[in-house]
């Protein structure tokens, strides 16, 4: 693995292998010496040319706790309005050589362009491009779902998940999508027919635009953020009608399995996709979602960058 | 500039051999054997004689985008690729929306003197959609327009467009429309479907070409005025101009040779390099492109070239510019798409990409059969010799080609303008 830009570049053996090294990293987390020297001297570059604030601080602990050295680099906008082209920006990390550059970018295939382009040599990370995939989200996502659903197995067969919102503009569902099926799931996209892709027949899931009629078969529930800028794009009538029929709820709640979770990729909006005792009851797996990313992140990098060093090897 | 030229052994586009004889701009004599007698020979034995190549579409960028072509350097491209004939397109800086601006490209032609350069007029001031350009004034200058077209842009707004080709009427001219409704293309990055839904890039439905095309073709037909359908992409719009056509009303309508041969797939590299407007579709559209053009539902090739400087390609898609080059490798690409499959023969190639087009812009002394008398604008093609297109050789300023690496069919050995030949390739 070189880069790591989308989960359709990955087997399913890839997958996994992220998965069961980021277990073996948590470990170590949870132990006394949280810090590992396996990155020493590597630099590593966060490129965020898009607000994300969560997602920043979560590679940057990845990184810290692996010793390498993280430069953050944050081009707000994009590159027309900032001046400085993705190019220009690329040929500066190189520069400064950059070991793996982690971007963050608004224009769906940044990070695939950065990775392509003959403008610089290190590993890219897609820590999220556009409208495109949200690859290491989908990785602590299922992650988090075989921790709590899988008893034990190496994958997700046999579990119903549900990705609800606004799939159209969803970067973490299209990754949770590729990824949650390659690992054996039956994903479900409960969506208003406005917020679905063209095409979703052909994806390997199934679609619904009743949340009530698929709540009480789920295993988990992943809500999706909704930008109200939706709304005045016409995506659905207003808030309220929103809520009523594709936000999470106490009633919803009430129906799901006894062992069934909750998930959010955050940050959320509480009272429009999910009410705020739906977020804050047992069976919301919120944070430890966030807790679970640090560790699937540690493994990204670590397999990057580390190749086959034994991880927990000393100096 | 030599008086006589000698194209020797050539195949003419009805499929005879023989030998063509160009003195004082027109073409002398044809017979199976002519003896050179001092005039200069181009040996083209391998190659077929085509009349001089009429593009109906081309962004030749002067005035105001002179880093990314001039009419001197479009024309080098023009001939490059056998093309006797242009269309410039009127969305320049400033637009050529006047008398002024379309004489000032009329005349870089002229002095540029490698082939001729028809100016576009701009339906509508500035490309605005709002008010109509002086058309008139266009039409009555130096230049002559007789095709607008504010291409770039739809004409959306219908009473602009019912006016604008009952207004040309006066001289039987032509208004080009840019099919493209704009509420359902906002923020549009490439073909809208399967492939779109996968990238996270914003999609371009079909049924926004469709859905003008049906209102342009009941509006021609309505005040009997002539419809020119640039860049058709879709398989859903050829049904459309089919029905027209079977109708009697008068449209025709082009494509280009990017749509004939490329598909939405390549939108998964995220390389602005295929990003066009209207965007690459589907194989089907490819394929319905392709009959429609060989049956004739589809008048004309043309190349929609639009050059843009690197900086506009060397980024992510979303920020990039659409276009791609096309004057250099039109003739090949039709030659793949269309002769080598089987789908068309030389003389309607001829038809397609010389005669058809030179109608449609009432474009006299272009576009004419290869015959005694005729004037000597002739493209000299070896159709079977493959070349790599290679964007660090074109005459293009630009580089924006999506054939790059591409190995193709079909080199341009000549191209004769006005008895002179403006270019000779590697070949000779």
């Amino acid at each position: 693995m070189r880069h790591l830009l989308s989960i359709s570049d990955l087997s399913k053996a890839e997958a996994l292998q992220i998965l069961n090294t980021a277990e073996e990293l948590a470990r170590v987390s949870d132990g006394p010496m949280k810090k590992l020297p396996t990155l020493r001297g590597r630099t590593i570059v966060n490129l965020f040319a898009e607000d994300s604030t969560r997602t920043r601080i979560s590679f940057e602990a990845a990184a810290k706790r692996l010793s390498a050295d993280v430069i953050n680099f944050s081009a707000k906008g994009s590159s027309v309005s900032k001046g400085e082209s993705l190019k220009d920006t690329a040929q500066t990390l190189q520069a400064m050589g950059a070991d793996a550059v982690i971007i963050r970018h608004s224009a769906s295939g940044a990070a695939q362009r950065l990775a392509d382009s003959q403008w610089m040599t290190g590993s890219v990370v897609n820590a999220g491009d556009g409208t495109h995939e949200h690859p290491s989200q989908a990785l602590l996502d299922a992650f988090t779902i075989r921790r709590h659903l899988a008893h034990g197995g190496d994958d997700l067969t046999g579990l119903h998940i549900a990705i609800v919102g606004d799939v159209l503009h969803s970067r973490v569902a299209r990754s949770n999508v590729l990824l949650l099926t390659k690992l054996g799931a039956q994903v479900t996209l409960v969506a208003p027919p406005t917020l679905l892709p063209v095409g979703v027949e052909s994806w390997p899931v199934k679609v619904s635009y009743d949340f009530d009629s698929i709540i009480e078969s789920v295993d988990a529930v992943m809500m999706l953020r909704i930008q109200l800028e939706r709304m005045t794009e016409l995506f659905f009538p207003n808030a309220r009608e929103y809520s009523r029929y594709f936000g999470l709820n106490k009633d919803r709640l009430k129906k799901m399995k006894p062992t069934a979770i909750v998930m959010h990729p955050g940050p959320m909006n509480r009272g429009l996709e999910i009410t705020a005792d739906s977020a804050d009851s047992a069976r919301s797996v919120i944070l430890e979602q966030v807790t679970n990313g640090v560790s699937v992140r540690m493994a990204i990098l670590y397999l990057l960058l580390a190749g086959s060093q034994e991880i927990g090897a000393s100096e | 500039m030599s008086s006589t030229i000698l194209i020797s052994g050539g195949t003419l586009p009805d499929g005879k051999k023989s030998d063509l004889l160009i003195k004082d701009g027109k073409i002398s004599e044809i017979a199976t054997k002519i003896e050179p007698q001092g005039a200069q020979v181009i040996a083209a034995s391998n190659s077929i004689l085509l009349p001089g190549l009429v593009d109906l579409h081309t962004h030749l960028r002067e005035p105001g985008k002179e880093d990314a072509e001039t009419v001197e350097s479009g024309s080098r491209a023009g001939v490059k690729g056998g093309f006797t004939a242009l269309s410039a397109m009127a969305n320049t800086s400033p637009v050529a929306d006047t008398a002024g601006v379309v004489e000032q490209v009329y005349r870089l032609g002229q002095s540029t003197g490698l082939l001729d350069v028809f100016p576009i007029g701009a339906v509508t001031r500035g490309l605005e959609g709002e008010h109509l350009a002086e058309i008139g004034a266009m039409a009555d200058s130096v230049a002559r327009v007789r095709v607008f077209s504010d291409d770039g842009h739809c004409v959306f707004d219908p009473l602009v467009m019912r006016r604008a080709l009952e207004y040309v009427k006066k001289f039987n001219g032509v208004i080009a429309q840019h099919a493209q409704e704009p509420r359902l293309t906002q923020g549009s990055q490439m073909n809208e479907g399967i492939v779109s839904s996968q990238l996270g890039l914003k999609g371009w439905p079909a049924i926004a070409e469709e859905a003008i095309i049906a209102r342009d073709v009941l509006l021609a037909d309505h005040v009997q005025a002539r419809l020119h359908i640039c860049h058709l992409t879709t398989a859903g719009g050829v049904e459309i101009i089919r029905w027209a056509k079977a109708r009697g009303i008068k449209v025709t309508a082009e494509v280009t040779p990017h749509h004939l041969l490329l598909t939405d797939e390549l939108a998964r590299s995220y390389d602005p390099i295929f990003k066009v407007n209207p965007p690459l579709r589907t194989e089907a559209d490819v394929m319905a492109l392709r009959e429609a053009l060989a049956d004739g539902t589809i008048d004309i090739v043309a190349t929609d070239h639009a050059p843009h400087p690197a900086e506009t390609k060397e980024c992510e898609w979303q920020e990039a510019s659409f276009g791609m080059l096309g004057l250099e490798t039109a003739l090949s690409i039709v030659n793949k798409t269309m002769v080598e499959t089987g789908l068309m023969n030389w003389a309607t190639v001829a038809d397609r990409m010389s005669y058809a087009p030179a109608r449609i812009g009432l474009y006299e002394n272009q576009g004419q059969e290869l015959k005694v008398g005729a004037p000597a604008h002739i493209a000299v093609m070896n159709p079977t010799s493959l070349f790599t297109v290679d964007r660090d050789l074109v005459a293009s300023r630009s580089r924006n080609t999506p054939f790059h690496g591409m190995e193709l069919p079909g080199q341009i050995v000549a191209t004769i303008f006005n008895g002179a030949v403006v270019y000779e390739g590697s070949q000779l």
